[in-house]
């Protein structure tokens, strides 16, 4: 970190880091720093200040969350272990059902994921058997608040909001008192660090310094009041970026900043998901929002993060075999990827934008008496995109060697963020996760 | 363990403290004295034990000072509406296919008469249509009798159970069982929380919703056992897994027949358990008592309504009752102690805190997040605008994340912090401008709704006040400030003045009606 601070000040003029402007007020505890930081932060990402051969700059990080404990045993079915026939005898996927995966015996992916199986034979998929972690909590919230935090306690900052903070930090800070201009050149901002979208933005976006933004519906995504008359749109803009108080830790501070965040992220946001996807997206709302995520990536924002959800994945009763309600889940998971990497190899993009799914949990090995699966350990997660090592990563957990009817898990689940944050988004994994795991590589030459 | 050595100094990372200004709260659970119980204070209880109010309302509330106040928020008395029949809803949508009809269905397909076949599933997707419709249908009933009810605090509570005991209609597709079980909480709202946890065991929806009616006595599902404990009574960390598996047995045979609680004896596994270290042949009634029996069971409920009415606390996982600001913790303990000697009598344990010297302190007065239904039926109760179109409401309310009958998972609403992004803060301004103008936000079609909003009324009580107010710019605009949200600092009210002088001056109902659109574009407002 410290030789890239160097590098990052002799790149810099300050009349370049004023003009090149500034980025997104935010829910921040104070926003003049982290305006500051944050600009910063986002020029690094710009410049590519740290690149290994073969690598593209400007790396995007899109994370797909499985919500509800996707059942990996028949995501990525392990058919060559008789036991797997025997605990599911309504509901396992036939070895001439299962997708065959090139140079991985005895594991095929799911029949209705056909998407996923040609981006593992185009060489883009990389799937990551048996990730779990120590002591498995098997509460949907705990758990993923657990996958969130990066945190086996769940307390504390979202891994990737640690990410931002620590991006941010440690730049800057004799550029204080320059909000004014920098609010002025916001319109040429690069976008926010982090966006989220859906409802809510998740805990692992969730930093300390800085906020990601969050939105469902573009068009939604600005005040009607001044298309109701016209003079309203003044005193609107003096009343909702207004600076007094956004200082502290009350509610009424925090809404100030989202307040200012929200004007300054609407105009850049609005103006980029206007783009078209470049090919067909197969629907749903995991698609509409891998497309949108495209586009923006299209217009060139500088967002390094982008972080969509899928499912519910909570199948307890009746959850079919090849056919069926978890089948069609997969379906639209597997057919949307597809889609969404299909769009940027047309953009051109595709080298810069890593995909990475999970899932809080994985399901019990054995189904129950309603032809469902019950909360379990550990699962596969999938990495996409032309730079992963293509593959299957790891040994399918035992089935015989159980703990109390669950999977050990082989890898932890740290250890593929470790991988992600110090081979992809260049970030010091230690420092962050607050501990030191075993990076997985996963990321070609890197 | 692969891969995994912790640094033995890890950086801390525990949630951050209250502010630093927070110990000076008035940290005493006894009654505000009534010579200080004025607008603003009136004001706040009508946001926090209700809706909000009109000025009129806030002016009755302070003449009838503290005690009458609560008093009748807490005992409306027969405020004279209709009560909700039973059949306020059809039962018959989901009616389950009877032996006949199975039969039929089976032959259909043994056959492979694929047209009859394809008649039944039909006819199922119809039966599908139609119970969506009715829950579309319900959401608006409940949203539109919050909005008018007399005894709001009782809604609000209806409200709080259903986030609380959080079920979704998205997993149990059954309309009816969700109106059932709102009557539950209605019935309830006010009354007292074992009876709550008495009848949530046999209540269809949540039987179906956490899976109890698949339990079986040689397999059981321990999905309902593990929720009540984890996030309906105790909270995390205060029972142990092997409690969760024999709470479920406990509870094997609690199940239902159509809109009915049937105990399945033969369901039910009737041997010893040991639950908490209660050790007996417990079934799901006697799991119940055992769990009112613990302390940590009226500290969990202390918490979690005192996060409702007085100030928003991270969840229990977040941050432990240990770690709370010293004076809050002290606060919740007490009430865990009124909800104790009270039995989980409700009514008491309000009318503790709404009265309390804490409830009224500023540093909580105009500082919770409005939950968006808070924000929507407050709107319409406190500035009267017409009600307009409640299926925009409705939509209004699932795009700021609180879709009546779904909540997002049997957590509940997360509330809070958790109800703001840059998404949801347009979405608020947005439905206000179409409660007060009646024109649509665009991504919507284009037809506005004409019915024209009179703000006037609510200068009256200035100008009964003080004569000749309401003609004035900038007393009307800290009037209305203050009416909206509370407080009218200059950086607030500044822009507002300029804008009105330099509209002429004048104040129209139009120039009232764009004040409060405005108003209600700040962030002061999101609070209450």
């Amino acid at each position: 970190m410290a030789d890239r601070n160097e590098t990052f000040k002799n790149a810099f003029t300050r009349r370049e880091f004023l003009h090149s402007g500034l980025v997104l007020a935010s829910a921040a505890a104070t926003i003049p720093a982290f305006l500051q930081s944050s600009a910063l932060a986002m020029h690094e990402s710009m410049r590519g200040l740290s690149s290994a051969a073969g690598i593209p700059e400007d790396r995007i990080l899109v994370v797909v969350q499985l919500g509800g404990g996707n059942d990996g045993l028949n995501t990525v079915v392990p058919y060559g272990m008789p036991q797997y026939f025997k605990a599911r005898p309504g509901i396992a996927i036939k070895e001439n059902e299962a997708l065959k995966l090139s140079k991985a015996d005895g594991v095929g992916l799911h029949p209705q994921m056909g998407g996923l199986k040609s981006l593992y034979d185009e060489g883009m998929a990389t799937i990551i058997q048996g990730v779990g972690y120590p002591n498995p909590n098997r509460s949907h919230f705990k758990s993923m608040d657990i996958w969130q935090t990066a945190d086996t306690d769940a307390t504390g900052d979202g891994w990737l909001g640690r990410y931002f903070d620590s991006e941010c930090c440690g730049f800057g800070k004799g550029e204080s008192g320059k909000r004014e201009q920098a609010m002025k050149t916001a319109s040429d901002a690069g976008g926010p660090p982090g966006i989220a979208i859906g409802r809510s933005a998740p805990l692992a976006m969730e930093g300390r310094q800085v906020k990601p933004v969050a939105f469902e519906s573009p068009e939604l995504f600005k005040w009607s009041g001044a298309d109701i008359h016209r003079s309203l749109g003044a005193p609107y803009q003096q009343l909702t970026r207004r600076t007094d108080g956004t200082n502290g830790e009350s509610n009424a501070a925090f809404l100030m900043r989202t307040s200012m965040d929200a004007q300054i992220s609407s105009e850049m946001i609005r103006k980029a998901v206007e783009l078209k996807p470049s090919v067909a997206y197969p629907g749903g709302q995991l698609s509409n929002q891998l497309s949108m995520v495209a586009s923006m990536i299209r217009a060139g924002l500088k967002t390094r993060v982008y972080y969509v959800t899928h499912g519910s994945f909570d199948t307890h009763a009746g959850q079919g075999g090849a056919q069926g309600r978890h089948g069609q889940l997969l379906n639209q998971f597997a057919a949307s990827v597809k889609s969404f990497y299909d769009d940027l190899k047309a953009q051109g993009n595709a080298e810069r934008v890593l995909t990475l799914s999970f899932s809080e949990f994985g399901r019990r090995v054995a189904q129950n008496a309603s032809q469902g699966t019950d909360h379990g350990t550990a699962a596969p997660m999938f990495l996409l995109g032309p730079m992963v090592k293509p593959g299957v990563f790891g040994d399918h957990p035992s089935l015989t060697d159980l703990d109390d009817g669950d999977l050990k898990f082989k890898i932890d689940f740290r250890s593929v963020y470790a991988g992600v944050l110090n081979d992809w988004l260049r970030a010091d994994a230690d420092k962050i996760l607050d501990g030191s795991f075993k990076a997985v590589k996963l990321m070609k030459k890197a | 363990m692969p891969f995994l050595t912790r640094r033995s100094q890890p950086v801390s990372k525990s949630p951050a403290k209250p502010d630093a200004a927070l110990p000076r709260v008035n940290t005493s659970l006894s009654a505000l004295p009534t010579n200080k119980f004025g607008y603003e204070q009136a004001r706040h209880l009508l946001w926090r034990a209700g809706f909000g109010g009109t000025p009129q309302q806030i002016q009755t509330l302070v003449g009838w000072g503290l005690e009458k106040s609560v008093d009748h928020l807490l005992n409306p008395g027969n405020t004279g509406e209709e009560p909700i029949r039973p059949d306020r809803f059809d039962s018959s949508i989901m009616r389950p296919a009877n032996e006949e009809e199975k039969q039929a269905y089976r032959k259909a397909q043994k056959a492979q008469n694929e047209d009859l076949v394809a008649k039944f599933r039909k006819m199922k997707q119809e039966q599908e249509r139609k119970d969506r419709e009715q829950i579309n249908d319900m959401q608006k009933w409940w949203l539109k009798k919050m909005i008018e009810t007399p005894r709001p605090l009782e809604e609000k509570m209806t409200l709080f159970w259903h986030g609380h005991f959080a079920t979704s209609y998205r997993t149990i597709e059954n309309s009816f069982h969700m109106f059932k079980q709102n009557q539950l909480f209605r019935t309830h709202a006010l009354g007292n929380f074992g009876d709550l946890l008495f009848g949530i065991i046999r209540d269809p929806a949540m039987l179906a919703y956490l899976n109890n009616n698949q339990s079986r006595k040689d397999h059981p599902n321990e999905n309902l056992a593990r929720e009540i404990m984890e996030l309906f009574s105790l909270g995390v960390g205060r029972y142990t897994e092997k409690d969760i598996k024999e709470g479920a047995r406990s509870l094997t045979g609690y199940t239902f027949k159509d809109d009915d609680f049937v105990f399945d004896r033969n369901n039910h596994d009737t041997a010893k358990k040991n639950i908490l270290g209660k050790i007996g042949n417990s079934d799901g009634d006697d799991f119940v008592r055992i769990i009112l029996g613990q302390r940590d069971c009226a500290q969990f409920m202390a918490r979690k309504l005192y996060g409702f009415f007085v100030n928003d606390l991270p969840s229990l996982e977040r941050q432990s009752d240990r770690d709370l600001d010293d004076g809050i913790g002290t606060v919740i303990h007490q009430i865990a102690a009124t909800l104790l000697t009270q039995r989980y009598e409700l009514k008491p344990t309000l009318k503790q805190i709404l009265s309390s010297q804490h409830f009224y302190d500023p540093a909580f007065m105009g500082q919770q997040i409005k939950s968006p239904v808070q924000l929507l039926v407050g709107a319409v109760r406190s500035m009267t605008p017409p009600t307009r179109d409640l299926s925009i409401l409705n939509d209004a309310l699932d795009l700021m994340g609180q879709n009546l009958f779904f909540p997002p998972s049997v957590k509940g609403w997360e509330g809070g912090r958790a109800w703001i992004n840059t998404s949801t803060l347009f979405v608020r301004q947005n439905i206000l401008a179409f409660l007060l103008t009646g024109k649509k936000p665009v991504g919507y079609d284009a037809t506005a709704d004409t019915q024209k909003y009179d703000p006037m009324p609510l200068l009256a009580e200035l100008e009964k006040a003080d004569p000749g107010a309401n003609s004035d710019p900038s007393r009307v605009t800290e009037y209305l400030l203050r009416l909206t949200t509370g407080s009218a600092p200059a950086s607030a009210r500044d822009p507002l003045v300029s804008f009105v002088n330099e509209r002429g001056g004048h104040i129209t109902p139009d120039l009232v009606t764009a004040l409060l659109l405005l108003i209600t574009a700040t962030p002061e407002y999101q609070l209450c």
